[in-house]
């Protein structure tokens, strides 16, 4: 965990919803130390707490993997739920429904979304369900101890598995072919980056895909093209046999990002991965622009950041639905069952 | 010549996608208009147009309506079918063709009338000809309503419900026919035995498909979310949502209390409808077996996660993709256990359309007071044809939510709660729903290990205590399943024990049994698992009981197995799987070819299997073999 609780007998300092930063975090988290997915997790209560939301106005949601392992370690106040692999989009999707004026956050890995939950995170995109759909991305299975995932780049070497052989998935480009409403691209390093998106994407109605770089620093480690970080005597055993993981610092960028600007950051393996900051001016309304940039950032082996694209315009799932002001969830037998005379009509209605 | 009155069957024989359907429907309603009991079943192929496909009735004035192995009425429109239809005739029937089609009609011991259907059709001025093939199935119609006496008022009844009142094609319709009708009142002359005349034993009874009915069911049941993916046979109980709940949930602000939501794949549907059931919707999905299949991963997770959802399974033949458009009971033992690691599921078994209505509504109520996946397995016999029907009956009991607690509860208790908690020793803990305000409301959800208060754990007694209240829970829940029904027989000597659609082709062998065989039969239909104590005296009962099912293995009596092993012996399997809905010809050989006769003062058995080998079937010889085989 990134942040310190708060001292005893230090100032709480309450939101506008009289809620101190406590009262967002979850369990004490158990995934790797410096790990990237902490940090979205801190950034997420840090910017629930800065948008003053309540708790309990908060549906979480993941699959499986360590990304989805982290609904816990946020909002203990939120219903949260851990589903299946892959398949937190279609939980989600008939969750909301309970209750419209919830907002939703779904916590997926690379894995979790661009292999096994592909369907339905294409799915997800095209009903424009009002949520925030958070990918922490790093290219591999941590909690399998290491494998490629869908979205690890052509050539990538890994401890056990070699050469990765195959073209990497686009998260953003697949959100935005599949007619998502917001689509942005951070880097968990980035945290003020992750916490300025992510407010916008709470605040967006509908779909809001959050494609998060979220280093492992446990199993996406390229040894054998960089030595630079110390592994300890622990390094030349196989990874499956590792059952102590060295506590490393969490990767922040020294300073933050100009528009525009391409920097090299380093990885906690000590590989390379290039940010560039959208120039300015750029018009996220434009989809055609934003297929053009990811485009031109593939080609260039950039990692655009920022938001890519936003369309205020599209009504979310829900709201297609034109259902009653009351939450679903709290209507009563009075609302739901046909009163006595409809059987008459509807046996009438039979031949 | 005898008379044969109000005891036949008619099979029409057609093309697929050819728009017999109307002709067919409009025969089968008009018979049930005219008072007499009656069935008729689409034995359909997988195939949008072009394959064979028939529609067989079964009149019947004692009410025997199961589908009968004989027609003796065959009225062949298909020139593919055409040598298969006439020799499928029994001896004494009536074969009505379309006079174009040019094949030899061999047969001496039927009656053969031909019939130009076409030149009807053509010489009718008021015909499009684009619709001449649709009205020319109206001209069969015409010509069996006027050699079997069919009321022209019941047919126009009939026509016109079918239309929806539209006059224009009630019209076309009703003019072909009636020229088929005076065709045949001119042309031909009656040498068959079969007529229908009026009686009184539909009064007040209504025709319906099992869909239909299970999706009024649900509404009536206070429905607010499916989500489904299109599949025979399941796809019209869906689609019934969408036609019924604009007018049953309709309000005055035009706004609505339901989402019914067409997922990409069954995976979604079921995940979907979890989400929906676990922030407090009623909710629901519909399938069949392959769907099922798709669903498996997730009804895991609602077992596990406790997450009240209904799963209707129309079922069709498989494994696999199997025979699509077929009928079958073949998804019980999979559906019992569905899901990797020990568990067991609620399932309900309609018997007929107006179970399939109560089953609708009551599923929810058992889901939400389970907190549990409860499945309803109906079948495309039931699911998809019309079936002479009670009435629908309005729920006479207020819906029951099961164990939630609100804000105020919360506070009543001061936020002292777990969600796995077994407070009331019933195995059944509390929940809250996503939207409760007060702080201690919430919990995580996951499919992974939990203590009492859904925390993660891997800890062997926590995870011990959860899977042995579950245990609990399901045995617990016997309280709120639809008991059995009884046909029970004075002096019985042996029970037949079966379950969903076949209970017309059992009650029917039930009568032949001792008409025929003298052999007195109890009939008992369960109608859920777990099984509630009547099954149990049931099967105490009786040194024999045959359990009679649509499937190869005899599904049900691998669960009675299982739930009961002290009456492993006595539990006899006849078991039968063809697509077909079940007859009254199989379920009687069937039970013949497995009964074993006791007398008494020699304690010694003789097998009846002597006496009705001759009426074997080659299906139970087969049958028969198998067994021998695996006795080696």
């Amino acid at each position: 965990m990134a942040e310190a609780l708060p001292m005893a007998g230090a100032p709480m300092n309450v939101n506008l919803a009289g809620l101190t930063k406590n009262d967002y975090r979850g369990a004490p988290s158990t995934l790797c130390q410096g790990c990237g997915h902490n940090s979205i997790s801190n950034q997420i209560i840090t910017a629930l707490y800065e948008m003053n939301t309540v708790p309990e106005d908060v549906m979480k949601f993941s699959g499986i993997g360590c990304s989805s392992k982290s609904p816990a370690y946020f909002l203990n106040r939120t219903f949260g739920f851990n589903s299946l692999h892959g398949r937190m989009p279609s939980i989600a999707t008939g969750a909301l429904f309970a209750n419209t004026q919830m907002r939703g956050i779904g916590i997926s890995g690379d894995g979790d979304t661009a292999s096994i939950g592909m369907g339905q995170f294409k799915h997800i995109m095209r009903r424009n369900v009002n949520m925030v759909y958070i990918v922490e991305n790093n290219g591999v299975y941590g909690l399998t101890k290491g494998q490629f995932s869908a979205t690890a780049e052509k050539g990538l070497q890994l401890k056990h598995q070699g050469e990765n052989p195959y073209m990497p998935v686009d998260i953003c480009m697949e959100a935005l072919v599949s007619n998502a409403t917001f689509v942005a691209r951070s880097f968990a390093g980035n945290s003020r980056q992750v916490k300025e998106l992510l407010k916008a994407a709470l605040a967006h109605d509908g779909i809001a895909v959050l494609d998060i770089i979220s280093p492992c620093v446990t199993f996406n480690n390229q040894e054998n093209a960089f030595h630079s970080y110390a592994w300890g005597k622990d390094h030349e055993e196989p990874l499956h046999e590792i059952s102590y993981i060295a506590p490393r610092n969490e990767i922040i960028l020294e300073r933050e990002m100009e528009d525009g600007e391409i920097r090299e950051v380093a990885m906690h393996d000590g590989s390379t991965v290039i940010l560039k900051n959208l120039e300015r001016g750029y018009d996220p309304t434009n989809r055609y622009e934003a297929l053009r940039v990811m485009e031109e950032s593939q080609r260039n082996n950039w990692l655009v950041t920022g938001l890519l694209y936003v369309n205020t315009t599209k009504p979310n799932l829900t709201s297609i639905y034109e259902l009653v002001d009351t939450p679903l969830n709290r209507l009563t037998e009075a609302d739901l069952r046909p009163e006595r005379a409809m059987i008459d009509k509807i046996n009438a209605l039979m031949f | 010549m005898n008379k044969i009155v109000n005891d036949f069957s008619i099979t029409v024989g057609t093309k697929n996608g050819s728009g017999s359907s109307t002709a067919n429907n409009t025969i089968l309603r008009s018979i049930f208009k005219m008072g007499i009991p009656v069935s008729g079943k689409n034995l359909f192929p997988s195939n949008i147009q072009g394959l064979p496909t028939w529609y067989t009735i079964r009149v019947n004035k004692d009410g025997f309506i199961a589908r009968q192995d004989t027609n003796d009425i065959v009225i062949a429109i298909n020139p593919d079918s055409f040598t298969r239809d006439l020799a499928s005739v029994t001896p004494g029937g009536a074969f009505f063709y379309s006079d174009d089609i040019r094949q030899p009609v061999t047969r001496v011991d039927i009656s053969i009338y031909p019939m130009p259907i076409k030149t009807i059709v053509k010489n009718d001025p008021n015909v499009p000809t684009d619709f001449r093939d649709l009205v020319g199935n109206m001209v069969y119609v015409g010509v069996l309503a006027q050699m079997i006496n069919m009321d022209l008022d019941k047919i126009l009844a009939a026509l016109t419900f079918h239309f929806k009142g539209k006059q224009k094609p009630i019209d076309m319709n009703f003019n072909a026919l009636k020229a088929g009708a005076e065709w045949a009142k001119t042309n031909l002359e009656k040498k068959d035995p079969f007529q229908l005349e009026p009686m009184d034993k539909t009064d007040g009874l209504i025709m319906a498909d099992g869909n239909t009915a299970a999706a009024l069911g649900t509404i009536f049941g206070g429905i607010q979310f499916a989500g489904w993916y299109p599949i025979t046979p399941a796809s019209s109980l869906a689609e019934a949502l969408n036609d019924y709940l604009p007018v049953l949930r309709k309000r005055e602000d035009g706004k609505h209390t339901y989402a019914i939501v067409q997922a990409e794949d069954e995976l979604a549907a079921l995940g979907m409808a979890i989400g929906a059931g676990w922030a407090g919707l009623r909710s629901m999905t519909s399938t069949s077996g392959p769907g099922l299949s798709l669903m498996t991963e997730f009804a895991g997770l609602a077992y596990y996660a406790e997450v009240p959802v209904v799963i209707w399974d129309v079922q069709r033949i498989g494994p696999s993709t199997g025979l699509p458009t077929r009928t079958s009971q073949g998804d019980l033992t999979f559906t019992y256990f569905i899901g990797h690691g020990d568990s067991h599921s609620i399932i309900l078994l309609p018997g007929d359309v107006s179970e399939c209505f109560d089953f609708g509504w009551q599923s929810f109520d058992i889901a939400e007071r389970v907190q549990t996946p409860v499945f309803v397995l109906s079948d495309l016999d039931m699911g998809m044809n019309q079936w002479m029907s009670k009435p629908f009956n309005y729920p006479e009991v207020p819906m029951d939510r099961g164990k939630i607690l609100s804000e105020k509860d919360l506070e009543e208790i001061k936020g002292n709660w777990g969600r796995y908690l077994d407070k009331d020793g019933d195995g059944i803990p509390y929940r809250t729903i996503p939207g409760n305000k007060h702080p201690m409301s919430a919990y995580f959800t996951r499919g992974t290990g939990h203590d009492e208060h859904a925390k993660y754990t891997e800890d062997s007694d926590a995870y011990i205590r959860n899977m042995e209240r579950l245990k609990k829970k399901h045995y617990q829940a016997v309280k709120f399943m639809p008991k059995p029904v009884s046909h029970p027989l004075k002096g019985a000597t042996v029970g037949i024990l079966a379950y969903g659609s076949t209970e017309n082709a059992v009650l029917e062998a039930q009568h032949l049994l001792e008409k025929e065989d003298g052999i007195k039969a109890d009939f008992l239909r369960v109608r859920a698992i777990p099984f509630t104590e009547e099954v149990t005296q049931f099967i105490e009962k009786y040194d024999q009981v045959f359990v009679v099912e649509m499937n190869r293995d005899g599904q049900m009596r691998q669960i009675l197995l299982i739930e009961y092993p002290q009456f492993a012996m006595k539990l006899k399997l006849v078991a039968y799987h063809d697509g077909l809905p079940a007859s009254a010809k199989w379920v009687r050989e069937g039970i013949l070819a497995k009964y074993e006769k006791v007398i008494s003062d020699q304690k010694s058995v003789v097998s009846a299997k002597k006496v009705s080998a001759k009426k074997m079937t080659k299906k139970t010889a087969a049958d028969k073999t198998v067994k021998k085989t695996k006795r080696k």
